[in-house]
């Protein structure tokens, strides 16, 4: 059983972000970690490996700089190797540019499945683990929930705004995982040590027979053209509680039709 | 000199506060006043294989150095856990140092790896009713009767004595007047504190409640030779390898103690509103508040050369008892000034300021007083004439 996952390092959330004010992008140059939305890929990864009775994860990341960090905390949770794709070109590259590139790292792996989370939390695109299914040619299963190995493929539990549908799916598969799912393991200290001497092969376009102009601002379908603050938010309306404030909140709920 | 940042250590803190982000400060409270050892927490460092961190690979731990233990035992300490969470492991880490060192090698792979793997716990037994600082003065007496020894006496402040399934014994084996140096005739044991012939009592105390510290009673306890780490009459040299690490160890807990503690004061005193302004904008509250962090940093200086100077096989007395020093007293300052920041709120239990306080007093007495770290210095490393 050999399954790749996707994930993206982000800049820590807990920092205030920044924006380049040259191209509106998210500035990426410092220290970067592991998107929490995808540790949960990484752990799903990790129980299906265990579950089959062996096999291997790995990792593939699409990162400025040859940034490791992210992929360390994931090996250190158990996985086995990463693919690292890190070129200047890369720069201004788009959700379908992206899944280019990671599709070809993929392809390289040969895994029977293939997982991401659902949408990063920094980009929110929500649209590469399709973009990358469509490049392979592979089914494509979005928000599972739950992934089992039965004789006729993949069986997922595909959550739905009313609760979940049972999926069966042939593989290879691209699976995107929802986030929170699974309780992500955390990294023991000899998984903190065992990560630095596992391999991360880095790559370039080139290694993967991508050309400049298909990725990068010259590749991409898309431009920012303008970035606008979130409007604040307005303070919430509060209930005094006279011993009847709760038919006011079921009246107010009832006026947002959620109940 | 360098002093970058080394990857392993920034990874250590973040798997440490990972660990201890699961036991956030309610969980601290609720031990501390069940009185109720916090095996949850122990269980989840266990599992990470955190508690061997500093045990030779060889005996399944992680091969590390005094550096990454006290790395550790900070994070644990500044994650809210303090003393509560830090004394829970603390002596599996390197509280075995005397046996690794000492012991022949069936002791050492009988209890190590279990020791690492946090299945087995041990105490440390070397404080008497009327043998505090004055170690030599110790009358808890070992007598040898073919294959054993037969242990009789009383120890006071046990450490998880309770928990413990083994307790290094510092016993006399000749009685101090028939030595030619009172520091001679003591041997460390490895004696088995669930025996009959042994009797444990909690010592009721001010604080570190979720860990226990006992009077140990050993009436008649049979300790079978093989048990004896190294010689007979050597213990108290022995005893002294300890000494070093544990305070290096000591020094990092209550710089934990004292960060978290500086760093809830900082947030208090940001947000609380007095006068109509936060009450940080108070030079009177500020500099104080300033002046800790000063000083903490300067301890931690002084613990990063100690606990680089003992991995890398160097004499560290002088900073090891330095670290010790600057450590508990700007630790505790920290605690204290947090309290005044709280006001009336710091003394509340709710606000765990008050938890801190109480628990980062204890190592400006334990496991060596400030008092005996300024003999040390004075005596060993200025030359001035011993005291006592
Ligand atoms: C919470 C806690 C946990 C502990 N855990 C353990 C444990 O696990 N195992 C263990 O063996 N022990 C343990 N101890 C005991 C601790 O190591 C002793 O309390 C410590 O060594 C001091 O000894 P004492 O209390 O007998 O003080 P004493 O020796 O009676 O000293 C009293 C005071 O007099 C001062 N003093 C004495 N002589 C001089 C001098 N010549 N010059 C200046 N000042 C002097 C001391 O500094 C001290 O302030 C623990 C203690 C505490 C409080």
């Amino acid at each position: 059983m050999k399954v790749a996952v996707c994930v993206k390092q982000i800049p820590d959330p807990a920092l205030p972000g920044e924006l380049d004010p040259t191209d509106n992008t998210l500035k990426r140059d410092g220290k970067l970690i592991l998107d929490e939305s995808d540790s949960y890929g990484v752990e799903l990864a990790l129980q299906l490996v265990e579950a089959a009775g062996g096999g291997s994860v790995t990792l593939v990341s699409m990162a400025p700089n040859n940034e490791v960090s992210g992929l360390r905390t994931a090996l250190a949770m158990g996985a086995d190797d990463a693919v690292l794709i890190s070129d200047d070109a890369l720069s201004g590259t788009d959700a379908l540019g992206t899944a280019k590139v990671l599709a070809a790292a993929i392809g390289r792996v040969e895994p029977d499945l293939v997982l991401a989370g659902v949408e990063s939390s920094d980009g929110y695109t929500g649209t590469v683990p399709e973009q990358i299914a469509a490049v392979m040619g592979l089914p494509s299963v979005g928000f599972a929930k739950k992934i089992e190995i039965g004789d006729d493929g993949l069986h997922i539990e595909r959550q739905t705004e009313l609760g979940y549908d049972d999926v069966v799916c042939p593989m290879p598969a691209v699976v995107s995982v929802t986030a929170g799912v699974v309780e992500p393991r955390y990294p023991s200290f000899k998984g903190i040590m065992a990560a630095k001497k596992k391999p991360v092969d880095q790559v370039t376009i080139a290694d993967l027979g991508i050309s400049a102009d298909q990725v990068g601002w010259a590749g991409a379908r898309q431009e920012i053209v303008s970035v606008t603050e979130a409007e604040a938010r307005e303070a919430g309306e509060v209930i005094e509680d006279d011993g009847e404030g709760y038919q006011r909140i079921v009246a107010f709920l009832e006026e947002l039709k959620v109940i | 000199m360098d002093f970058d940042i080394e990857e392993l250590h920034e990874d250590i803190r973040q798997g440490v506060r990972r660990v201890c982000a699961d036991f956030p400060d309610p969980y601290w409270r609720e031990c501390d006043s069940a009185h109720r050892f916090p095996w949850e927490f122990h269980d989840a460092m266990a599992a990470g294989g955190w508690i061997g961190i500093a045990t030779p690979t060889e005996y399944g731990g992680g091969g590390q150095g005094i550096t990454e233990a006290s790395i550790m035992l900070e994070e644990v300490a500044a994650s809210g856990a303090a003393m509560n969470g830090c004394s829970a492991i603390h002596l599996s880490i390197f509280g075995m140092e005397p046996v690794r060192r000492h012991a022949g090698p069936d002791l050492c792979r009988e209890v190590l790896p279990r020791v690492a793997a946090g299945e087995l716990h041990v105490a440390f037994g070397v404080t008497e009713p009327d043998a505090g600082t004055d170690t030599t003065s110790i009358t808890t007496r070992a007598v040898r009767r073919g294959d054993e020894y037969v242990v009789d006496g009383a120890k006071v402040w046990t450490t998880k004595a309770e928990q413990a399934e083994l307790v290094l014994l510092l016993v006399r084996t000749t009685p101090k007047e028939e030595c030619e140096r009172p520091t001679d005739g003591m041997t460390l044991l490895l004696a088995d504190l669930r025996a009959p012939g042994v009797d444990i009592r909690p010592i009721p105390k001010a604080g570190r409640n979720a860990v226990s510290s006992c009077e140990v009673r050993y009436d008649g306890l049979r300790v079978p030779v093989s048990r004896r780490v190294g010689e007979e009459g050597e213990g108290f040299r022995f005893l002294l390898d300890g000494l070093n690490p544990e305070r290096i160890l000591i020094a990092s807990e209550a710089l934990g103690i004292g960060r978290v503690a500086l760093s809830r004061a900082v947030d208090y005193a940001r947000e609380r509103v007095v006068f109509g302004r936060p009450i940080g904008q108070n030079q009177g509250l500020a500099f104080p508040l300033a002046d800790s962090h000063a000083r903490l940093r300067a301890a931690e200086l002084v613990i990063r050369e100690a606990s680089w100077r003992y991995d890398h096989g160097l004499d560290c007395g002088e900073q090891a008892n330095t670290a010790k020093y600057l450590a508990a007293d700007a630790a505790f300052d920290a605690a204290d000034r947090a309290m005044q920041t709280h006001g009336g709120f710091g003394y509340a239990t709710e606000y765990d300021i008050e938890r801190y306080w109480r628990e980062v007093r204890v190592m400006r007495l334990a496991p060596v007083s400030q008092e005996m770290i300024l003999n040390y210095l004075g005596e060993k490393v200025l030359g001035l004439p011993r005291s006592y």
